[in-house]
């Protein structure tokens, strides 16, 4: 636990001793501005249209799928792959810490990072809340139940983009194949480019996979327990993969 | 654990796709020594380390490092360790202080023990000055001393350095090999080089390796008497060679001898005695008596150098195969 907490800490740490933390950051910033200029023109379309809570409104910008799917890629692709490069890596690995604190760290740290990242959602939700003064547009719940979805989503890119950083020496590699891992799991989601499924069962698991339904849901403040399994279920088995790829140098 | 021996390797294979990194290899090493691995690049010793340190597990046999098993008690093992890799990897965006406390909690201590043990080895490495600096900031000496100070702060049983003073300038690996010999007043060293005059310097027993083999294990000294032709005399006379070959071939005591002209009137005389004889004596006598001028008499010292390539010459391995 204690060198759990110390690689969680340092992890973390690695991403504000250097510029690398506060460029993604102010870059989420930017793409959460455009997203946020974006939303009050839709406002400004629609007066009548804030029927929806606003944060539905907020996941359906282009934007805010960029965030999603490029962050993850860019914040976990050095967390293996640097560390193998560097050599740090059989430092690492020779002291009495197991393999699954060392993945369970650097998730956590990542995540952590993650998190920090999409805070200034809740500034600019707070922006409109301020100025709007209609309490039901915004109510807490939804505004939560969003982060939540963000989080959850946060977690299986960020185990995949772990996974993909595991697998190799090269960040630029780790991170190229954590975003294509991560966008084709997103296209799937896309209607518009899949054709139509052939078979009822077909369309139910598409459905099911479909990220921006979950992300719907959970804009509108529902937190459905099949999503979260979903999710859930997803992350860990990443992390169980990522666990296999660090342990593989035994096998060899 | 109580036999005293702190290493012992039985039989140790690695086998890579296709190629033996380290074919079978048994030796031990017993607690307070300092070993040396010896061998040229590809030689075997990093991947010898890397198995006792528990980052990469043997094809074949076993390895015993304080009595626990390197692979299936690795935990224990690796906190009786304190490990240096090749090129001495450190985290370059972390300072000194916080780096040497960050590993120490990685290796189990806790808060305020990790914060006492970076200081006392920071002492002991030279580091207190640099303590604040960041470590990608700090000379290549430096690092190296924090690498050391890495190894050392768990107060490990055995420290095992892979080439700790590679890549650095002659002041450097003087202070590296110093901080080294310090060490082995209360911990067991085994270090790997392929620079013969370090172990000469260093160490107490060495561990030729070559080929994934080791070749030869012993002390430096017992060494150096298996090499020592019988006792060879260098000798620079003044005198002509006609003397000095009518006075060498007189003396029954010598088998051969080889006479070389040197500065001058001088010449150098490589005399080799019939038995173990020390002819140093008997040369100087026959200088007296003679009255020539003697300005060097001296028994031949082979140094390590020579042992190596006597023991890894292309004739040898032919004989092992």
């Amino acid at each position: 636990m204690r060198a759990y907490l110390t690689l969680v800490r340092r992890e973390l740490g690695t991403f504000f001793v250097s510029m690398t933390g506060y460029a993604i950051i102010a870059s989420v910033l930017l793409l959460l501005g455009f997203s946020f200029t974006d939303m009050l023109a839709k406002l400004n379309d629609d007066p009548h249209g804030a029927q929806a809570p606003m944060t539905e409104l907020f996941y359906s910008t282009f934007y805010f799928w960029l965030i999603l799917l490029l962050t993850a890629p860019v914040i976990t692709m050095r967390s293996f792959a640097f560390e193998k490069w560097s050599g740090t890596y059989e430092t690492l690995m020779t002291t009495p810490v197991s393999d699954w604190q060392v993945v369970l760290a650097k998730f956590t740290g990542t995540l952590l990072f993650y998190i920090l990242a999409w805070l200034p959602l809740f500034g600019c939700i707070a922006v409109v809340r301020y100025f709007t003064l209609e309490p039901t547009i915004l109510d807490p719940w939804t505004t939560a139940s969003t982060f939540f979805g963000i989080v959850l989503f946060g977690c299986l890119y960020i185990s995949m983009g772990c996974f993909a950083s595991a697998l190799t020496r090269s960040q630029i590699i780790a991170a190229m194949n954590s975003f294509v891992i991560g966008l084709g799991l997103f296209l799937l989601s896309l209607r518009r480019l899949v054709p139509a499924p052939p078979a009822d069962w077909a369309a139910k698991v598409f459905s099911y996979i479909s990220l921006s339904e979950h992300m719907e849901d959970f804009a509108r403040g529902f937190v459905d327990t099949r999503h979260v399994v979903f999710y859930v279920s997803l992350t860990v088995f990443f992390l169980f993969l990522t666990l296999k790829v660090v342990e593989s140098r035994r096998w060899k | 654990m109580s036999n005293g021996w702190i290493i012992e390797v039985e039989n140790l294979t690695k086998r890579y796709a296709g190629n033996t990194a380290v074919e079978g290899i048994t030796f031990s090493v017993q607690r307070g020594e300092i070993v040396g691995f010896l061998g040229p690049n590809g030689a075997g010793k990093s991947t010898t380390m890397r198995i006792l340190a528990c980052f990469l597990p043997a094809t074949s046999g076993t390895a015993r490092i304080a009595g626990y098993d390197v692979f299936t008690q690795a935990d224990a093992v690796r906190r009786r360790i304190g490990y240096m890799p090749e090129n001495n990897p450190l985290h370059l965006d972390m300072r000194v202080r916080e780096y040497l406390k960050f590993r120490a909690r990685l290796k189990g201590l806790g808060i305020g023990r990790s914060r006492g043990r970076a200081e006392v080895v920071m002492e002991q490495c030279g580091l207190t000055d640099v303590s604040r600096r960041i470590i990608g900031h700090l000379s290549k000496g430096y690092r190296q001393r924090v690498g050391l100070a890495d190894a050392l702060v768990h107060e490990p049983e055995l420290i095992i350095l892979d080439e700790p003073t590679i890549g650095l300038d002659p002041h450097q690996i003087r202070s590296v090999r110093q901080l080294i010999k310090d060490l082995a007043r209360d911990h067991t060293v085994l270090i790997s080089t392929h620079i013969l005059s370090e172990v000469e310097m260093t160490c107490n027993r060495v561990l030729i390796m070559h080929r994934g083999k080791i070749l030869a294990a012993d002390t430096t000294q017992n060494l150096q008497n298996i090499m020592s032709d019988g006792g060879q005399v260098i000798a620079e006379i003044a005198a002509p060679v006609a003397e000095l070959r009518a006075c060498w071939e007189q003396m029954g005591e010598i088998e051969y001898f080889d006479i070389a002209p040197s500065e001058g009137e001088y010449h150098r005389c490589a005399l080799t005695p019939r038995s173990g004889l020390d002819l140093r004596p008997l040369v100087f006598e026959q200088a007296r008596m003679r009255g020539w001028a003697l300005r060097e008499l001296s028994r031949a010292h082979h140094s390590l150098e020579d042992i190596f390539v006597h023991i890894t010459r292309p004739d040898r391995e032919e004989e092992t195969r």
